[in-house]
């Protein structure tokens, strides 16, 4: 649909700048991007936080070797909470300002959704 | 232009790392989280802009962390530590005046021009500006170019892995040519961009803790300072020291040729022109989150060069003539040498999937950015056109298909024939500099004509390429490294280009005015009258403050490595 309207038109093939600004503007009315992607935040969060247990974990019960190893530091513990703190802190973010709804479908195409 | 690696990867032998099932464990989550990725994210794929482009919906720390991500590849992570240990804290030039000003300029005065003009990719800005020639000549240099790129990537994924967790060659480069095929297949360049986010943080997981414990081990700064300047010179760990014209030192560059040819002309044509980092930008919601999207990424990548460099640095503290043939190691094992070292498992099993998070990374930016050009710019306007919307998505599905295999038969062959990769990827990286002529001479210069664009860009590919493969690889002019022939030929590319452009400018018709809204400097476009979304008035969100914040930073880290 939106494609044929230039080509019937332009055998000679002439690619102008408003051909462009038409067709996207056109894709970014029907685009389902904005209304149905998920919040990454929750992805982020999620995954660190159970990252971060689990390496937490293996730093609580590392041998003496383990640390020994890592030149005297418990480097397991320490990478375990900072990824425990970051995932906690992208599900906090979500949670304080989380994702706006979609935009009725019909909303102009230029107006989107702020963050 | 980035990756200064000698050539593909190889790595020593023995460098095996001792993971156990919790290693595992974190990397297999991490491959379902991908996958999952991917197929929530094909619920947002409707239009072939949303495949594309995201539906040029993102919010700008999303943007902005995956411009860097995809530029954080880990050829990127283990050749910038290679280089730390081969050429010192000179890497630190990639980075600060290699990468800053060229994203501050991308963001600030060409990114008006990109978004606005609602291109859909670099190639079809030149279609825009110049003509079909141009255009066309573009798109299959970069389309060619990806896919290699990809291709590379993948074998040095291979190479890392079969190293580091002893799969054979061809298990690596199927399975991650598999999981990047399903994803980028399913979600399109959301699901890419998604990955890529989520990789800088798990890169970052892994780079952070390897940094601190080898600083540990060798004692500090100062005990890694002391013991470098006492085996390789006081030069060794400072920005510039030896790089005076006429003066020798490893890198083979002084400081006019890094400036010129590093700062301005190979940093400007990758970070402004290489469609694979400004299609992140254009997926960005609003004019104001495009231009902040390479603003955003510069602050991290400030940063970054510390923990690539300082690995690179302690390997080559700890080990005597780390690089060379008696060490028993490569310039590549700094950080898989390091994880082996210092990494218990769990941490370990972090580096291991940062690693390959990294790896796959790179390969899916080029893969995704390669189906838009493919599909966008040669298939859509040249051989099947005026088709609906829908057919342009499966055809990307499709091409996305038969641009991985396509990395993939260029990862086997570059399996049994490496001397080819290393030359492929020198001669790709003259490609963005004749790109970042033609756009720089067409977007400044009204009288640039259509004609201009296509001579311009062959003129800089082929002087840029005869000026490595002729006069340097023959010997006819002399530069003592491949890095410092890099920049030189970069340089002749980028005045070949200028002068031709210029010449033929001069007598072929000039492009009408009309016909120029929006793309030259000076001009506008209706798209970039948009007013502001609300919030993006905040001061903390103004294009201008962000990125001279980020000059003046990079400007203040050379401070301590000058003196």
């Amino acid at each position: 649909m939106s494609d044929n309207s230039h080509s019937d038109r332009h055998e000679g093939f002439h690619y102008s700048e408003e051909d462009v600004q038409r067709e996207v503007t056109e894709l970014e009315g029907k685009s389902a991007t904005a209304a149905r992607i998920f919040d990454l935040r929750r992805i982020i969060g999620g995954l660190f936080v159970l990252y971060g247990v689990i390496v937490t974990i293996a730093g609580i019960t590392d041998s003496q070797s383990a640390i020994d190893k890592a030149q005297g530091v418990n480097i397991n513990l320490w990478t375990g909470i900072g990824m425990l703190l970051l995932g906690i802190f992208f599900l906090a973010w979500l949670k304080l300002r989380p994702t706006p709804p979609p935009l009725p479908p019909v909303g102009l195409p230029e107006e989107k959704q702020g963050d | 232009m980035q990756t200064p690696t000698e050539g593909p990867l190889y790595l020593a032998a023995g460098l095996r790392l001792p993971t156990n099932w919790l290693d595992y464990t974190i990397l297999a989550i991490y491959f379902v989280v991908v996958l999952g990725i991917g197929f929530a994210a094909r619920r947002s794929v409707k239009t072939s802009l949303d495949f594309f482009l995201s539906g040029r919906s993102l919010p700008a720390w999303i943007t902005g962390l995956a411009f860097i991500s995809a530029n954080l590849a880990a050829t990127e992570i283990l050749g910038m530590a290679a280089n730390s240990a081969q050429y010192g804290a000179y890497t630190v030039h990639w980075y600060w005046i290699g990468a800053i000003p060229a994203m501050v300029f991308l963001g600030l005065v060409m990114m008006p021009f990109y978004y606005g003009s609602k291109v859909r990719s670099v190639p079809e800005f030149l279609l825009l500006r110049f003509d079909r020639a141009a255009h066309l000549l573009s798109s299959i240099l970069f389309a060619f170019a990806a896919i290699l790129i990809a291709g590379v990537n993948l074998y040095a994924l291979a190479i890392v892995v079969e190293a580091l967790l002893g799969w054979p060659q061809w298990v690596a480069i199927v399975v991650a040519g598999a999981f990047v095929l399903a994803y980028i297949t399913l979600g399109g360049l959301s699901s890419a961009i998604y990955n890529e986010v989520l990789q800088f943080f798990v890169i970052l997981a892994a780079l952070i803790p390897i940094t601190a414990l080898g600083l540990k081990k060798v004692g500090g700064w100062d005990g890694l300072t002391h013991k470098l300047t006492a085996t390789h010179g006081a030069n060794f760990t400072t920005a510039w020291g030896g790089t005076g014209i006429g003066h020798v030192n490893p890198l083979g560059a002084n400081w006019l040729t890094i400036v010129l040819g590093l700062g301005f002309v190979l940093s400007f044509g990758y970070w402004t022109t290489n469609f694979a980092e400004v299609q992140r930008a254009l997926s960005a919601k609003n004019l104001s989150a495009a231009q902040r999207t390479p603003l955003i990424a510069a602050y991290p990548k400030i940063f970054i060069v510390f923990l690539v460099m300082i690995p690179g640095l302690v390997a080559a503290a700890l080990i005597p003539k780390f690089g060379t043939a008696g060490s028993g190691y490569q310039y590549n094992d700094a950080i898989p040498y390091l994880m082996q070292e210092l990494l218990p498992n769990g941490v370990l099993g972090i580096a291991v999937t940062g690693l390959l998070a990294a790896f796959m990374a790179g390969m899916a930016a080029n893969v995704s950015s390669f189906n838009t050009v493919f599909t966008n710019d040669i298939w859509s306007k040249y051989v099947v056109r005026g088709r609906e919307d829908a057919y342009y998505v499966g055809f990307g599905r499709l091409i996305t298909v038969i641009g991985v295999l396509a990395s993939i038969g260029t990862a086997f062959l570059a399996s049994s024939f490496s001397n080819i990769m290393a030359y492929l990827q020198t001669l790709f990286s003259f490609f963005n500099v004749p790109m970042f002529v033609v756009f720089i001479v067409g977007m400044f210069w009204k009288r640039a004509s259509a004609k201009a664009g296509f001579w311009g860009l062959l003129a800089g590919t082929v002087t840029a390429m005869i000026n490595y493969f002729v006069f340097y690889k023959k010997g006819i002019i002399s530069i003592p490294s491949d890095q410092g022939a890099n920049f030189v030929s970069a340089i002749a590319g980028f005045v070949a280009g200028a002068v031709v452009m210029v010449a033929v400018s001069l007598f072929t018709r000039p492009k009408p005015a009309e016909e120029l809204q929006g793309l030259v400097y000076g001009t506008r476009s209706p798209g970039m009258s948009e007013p502001p979304a609300p919030g993006d008035e905040a001061w903390y969100r103004r294009p201008a403050l962000l990125g001279w914040g980020a000059v003046v930073l990079a400007a203040a880290c050379y401070v301590p490595f000058s003196f």
